[in-house]
């Protein structure tokens, strides 16, 4: 069985979202990577495990030329796998519906080679689904599937191109989003601030332990309710549904609205004086005291 | 449609419209809006009993197949409540495997302490409810407000160019705590009456509506029923009960007297330094729970560029009334944690997570000063319970 | 130029979903439905695209029960002129929804497809590329803004990292994002109008397509229930702890 994987460059290295899409793969059998646009076929030739490179150097990143290019040797494969970015969910049911599949979104869990678990509902249900197709079309989140290595192996890199006539679209460019901080959603860190902090000008004391850590800050409603911080700012089941890697909730009780918007954080920290505040519950480390004290010696501790 | 926060026209503001009709059925609810307006303006309760209301919350569970006995009715009133706080409970197994289980606590308690949701939460622990309960899940969480007053406090039914229907002028009746045959009943006799006053030239009121109630069946069950409720008003449960039973039984409800209310729900509250204090025990997490895991299973939400739809008519009277007097009654009877009283710069202030609301009401009826103004938010906004449930 | 809406009746997003106790799937029985949220922005996008004269008429169109004309209503109160219902009982993946769709749109040969880029419910995301793959159009997904000019539609889409635009030849589908724009409120006149307004109901076993399922439920199950971690003493030890032991830091 093998199983072709789409990849993403970044500049010449390959995005981790994509080493975790090879990860996943890997469980069905041998993987070939295929990677669109003129830079990183080098760096993704070193990827654990993979058999061959496909690299596409000249086809443009357009979901019409990508979906036709894979969809031109799909016949090779039993599985074709990108992860769940937008790039990803651009492409692939694009190839699925190319080739008359029902494409298998955001799966976050492999059972075997035909049967996947993935959230329905933002979230509220795991569906487990068993694939009648000959061929999956997958997309993987990559916070479920540690990410493949980048070893000394050098893979072979074949070109690839394709002479499929797509439709008429052009690529006119990308404006990367310029900010100080992360946005909340795609954030890989996240502080946010409840009514502990007690006003707005608080509200700033998250601002350098946010800067050390590169994080977006949130806010539970009520610090948005009591004027703490801008209600784009909100996180919760009426605000923004974040699941970062680390989740540090400062002074923020957890009510059930706000645990809504970050219970899938993959670790999560409370900072609290109440020891019985709900947020514990959710916690993996909990850290009973006045926030005012832990949050100056935590940019300390930090610092180095 | 799209007020914002600061009470200015938003980008998707959609004016308001005025709907102009001969005759109007106000039919809202307990507590309607508009009804009070309207009781207000026609004077529509001059000579009748100041209306009682009581709080009901409900959960429903999914319980155990092997528990779940469909049909099963259970009924209780008394303890977690003390003789002189009117409350009740229902437990009925219904559907697939579920069960509704309600409290209804009567809005004229006296004790500032008393929380509503904390004595529906803890008659769980009883043996008689637990029973049923343990191994279960809670599924939806809800609270309304019901008018309890029954016969005596109905107002003046029409008025011209409209009636009251339903709970918008209080036909539930209360010993059964069933309103949903007896507002059916109110808004045909309203629709035969109205029809009636169309046809007529020049008639602006639907005056053959009071007429209709008379000589209905619904005017028999409310007069038989009448004396119960304030029985225990005035006696208390035990022996409120033992005159339920008296006049029900022996009477068959057609005793020569009738009962009446002396004031007004939010009369009856006393301050805190004359209230009894009552310590709740803590949530369990299994049959009983806090405040916010329940108004989350409400499934309320309300459009957060809106302004705040609970408004005090006076704010300057909160901290020497509500919080001095009776320390935030508001933060206790509210089912919701819409109110909260927080300390600020070593003064107390009060904060309202409108968000929360389930639209019961409560609030409007019960603040000691009616300082508190129950305004319709934006259309869509308010708890979304699941039909059937 | 035509413009075909493609919306979906989903559990309200204000409910909180519950599995059945079966785990056969969730629970939909009594709950209320509403139009899928990203539906309601395309709906807006094409009413707006129509009030600017980019576009004649906005027809919408739903697969499913009976029961979702109410959705179709709602869409014409915010603006389109026409609905189609076609009509099935059976419960269709996006691959079987996309190739109904593909019918009517042959039929209706609009210059331009709008619709949410996935639905709260199944989360699948995928509809409109299938849909465009099948037609073979151009896509343009996950679009926060869009322009129509000479033929074209250009798309700004929310990409990883930021902003991406793509310039695509009419016909295309374009999916909608969040930040595209915020729905109208259907007003009561316009309320009252959409009832006026044309609903065309078509068997969807009268269009030849097979819908047969090629996923199959196994099962469904509520995600699980994070369970309470540690209690550290100091703001070092939990620095060292999210260094050594959960390396995130």
């Amino acid at each position: 069985m093998t199983t072709l994987v789409l990849i993403e460059a970044e500049g010449a290295s390959i995005k981790k979202a994509s080493l975790s899409a090879v990860a996943a793969a890997r469980t069905f059998g041998s993987v070939d990577v295929l990677l669109v646009g003129p830079q990183g076929a080098q760096e993704a030739a070193k990827i654990d495990g993979i058999t061959r490179v496909l690299h596409a150097e000249t086809t443009p990143q357009l979901a019409e030329s990508i979906a036709a290019l894979i969809a031109d040797r799909a016949s090779e494969y039993d599985h074709i796998v990108s992860a769940a970015t937008a790039y990803g969910k651009n492409v692939l049911p694009r190839v699925a519906g190319l080739l008359d599949v029902q494409p298998i979104t955001e799966v976050i869990e492999i059972i075997d080679a035909d049967t996947f678990v993935r959230p329905i509902y933002a979230g509220s249900a795991l569906s487990t689904v068993r694939s009648r197709d000959a061929l999956k079309v997958l997309t993987v989140r990559n916070a479920n599937f540690d990410a493949a290595k980048l070893g000394d192996a050098t893979a072979p890199i074949e070109t690839v191109s394709t002479a499929v006539e797509v439709p008429d679209a052009a690529y006119v460019g990308i404006e990367l989003t310029h900010s100080d901080r992360p946005e909340l959603e795609s954030a890989r860190v996240v502080i946010s601030g409840g009514r502990g902090l007690k006003d707005a000008a608080n509200f700033k004391l998250l601002e350098p332990v946010a800067d050390k850590l590169d994080a977006a800050i949130g806010a539970s409603r009520a610090a948005v309710d009591a004027g703490f911080a801008p209600n784009e700012m909100q996180v919760g089941q009426t605000g923004k549904i974040v699941a970062p890697e680390l989740y540090i909730a400062v002074g923020l009780s957890g009510a059930i609205q706000h645990l809504a918007g970050m219970k899938d954080s993959r670790v999560i920290v409370a900072i609290n004086m109440d020891p019985e505040a709900p947020i514990f519950s959710v916690a993996d480390y909990g850290l009973v005291g006045d926030l005012f004290e832990v949050l100056p010696q935590l940019k300390a501790e930090l610092g180095a | 449609m799209g007020v914002t926060r600061d009470g200015e026209q938003g980008p998707n503001f959609a004016p308001g419209m005025i709907l102009r009709a001969r005759q109007t059925i106000l039919t809202e609810g307990v507590r309607g809006s508009i009804s009070q307006r309207v009781m207000k303006q026609f004077d529509l309760r001059q000579g009748v009993d100041p209306q009682t209301y009581g709080l009901g919350i409900k959960e429903v569970w999914e319980i155990p197949a092997e528990k779940h006995k469909p049909g099963f009715v259970q009924h209780s009133f008394g303890w977690p409540m003390d003789d002189g706080t009117y409350g009740g409970a229902w437990l009925y197994h219904f559907g697939e495997n579920l069960v509704s289980y309600g409290f209804v606590t009567g809005l004229d308690y006296s004790n500032t302490w008393l929380s509503p949701f904390q004595e529906m939460q803890r008659l769980k622990a009883h043996p008689e409810f637990a029973k049923h309960l343990e191994g279960g899940r809670r599924l939806i969480y809800g609270a309304r407000a019901l008018s309890e007053g029954g016969f005596q406090a109905l107002p003046r039914l029409s008025f011209p160019g409209g009636v009251l229907a339903g709970d918008s002028a209080g036909f539930l009746n209360m010993p059964k705590i069933k309103g949903t045959h007896t507002a059916m009943k109110s808004g045909m006799l309203a629709g035969e009456a109205i029809a009636e006053t169309l046809g007529q030239e020049g008639s602006s009121e639907a005056t053959s509506y009071t007429e209709r109630f008379k000589s209905s069946w619904l005017f028999k069950e409310l007069f038989e029923a009448r004396n119960i409720r304030p029985a225990f008003a005035r006696w208390g449960n035990r022996l409120g009960a033992l005159y339920a039973g008296i006049d029900s039984v022996i009477f068959r409800g057609r005793a020569p007297w009738t009962l009446h209310f002396s004031h007004t729900d939010h009369e009856a509250l006393k301050p805190a330094e004359k209230s009894k204090p009552i310590a709740y025990p803590k949530p369990d997490g299994a049959l009983t729970f806090d405040l916010t895991s329940s108004v989350f299973l409400s499934g309320t939400n309300h459009e957060e560029d809106q302004p705040i739809h609970l408004k005090l008519r006076d704010p300057s009277k909160w901290l020497p009334v509500n919080w001095a007097l009776f320390r935030s009654p508001e933060s206790r009877y509210c089912p919701a944690g819409v109110y909260e009283a927080l300390e600020e710069d070593n003064t107390m202030r009060l904060q309202i997570n409108a968000q929360n609301c389930v639209h019961c009401k409560t609030c409007d009826i019960k603040d000691p000063t009616q300082n508190i103004d129950w305004c319709v938010p934006e259309g869509a906004g308010g708890p979304n319970y699941p039909v059937g449930m | 130029m035509k413009i075909v809406v493609p919306v979906k009746r989903v559990v309200d997003y204000n409910i909180k979903p519950r599995v059945k106790a079966d785990n056969s799937g969730v629970d939909t029985q009594g709950v209320k439905m509403s139009m899928n949220p990203f539906d309601e922005i395309a709906v807006e996008e094409a009413v707006r695209l129509r009030e600017k004269g980019a576009a004649s008429e906005v027809v919408v169109v739903t697969i499913g029960v009976t029961e979702a004309q109410p959705v179709l209503r709602t869409a014409m109160a915010m603006g389109a002129d026409r609905a189609i219902l076609v009509q099935t009982d059976a419960e269709l993946e996006p691959l079987a929804v996309a190739k109904l769709l593909k019918v009517i749109i042959d039929r209706e040969n609009p210059g331009l497809v709008v619709m949410g880029k996935q639905a709260i419910d199944d989360d699948m995301n995928a509809t409109g590329q299938i849909l465009a793959a099948r037609l073979n159009w151009p896509q343009g997904t996950f679009a926060s803004s869009v322009t129509v000019e000479d033929g074209r539609i250009t798309v700004v889409r929310e990409a990883d990292g930021g902003l991406e635009t793509v310039r695509l030849a009419l016909p295309a589908v374009v999916t909608t994002d969040l930040r595209l724009n915020e729905p109208r409120y259907a007003t009561m006149p316009n309320i009252m109008k959409a009832k006026k307004k044309p609903l065309e109901t078509i068997a969807a076993e009268t269009l030849g397509v097979d819908i047969a399922p090629r996923l199959e439920t196994v099962k469904v199950v509520e995600p699980p229930v994070r369970q309470a971690g540690i209690k550290v003493t100091g703001v070092a030890e939990l620095v060292g702890k999210l260094r050594d032991e959960a390396k995130v830091i």
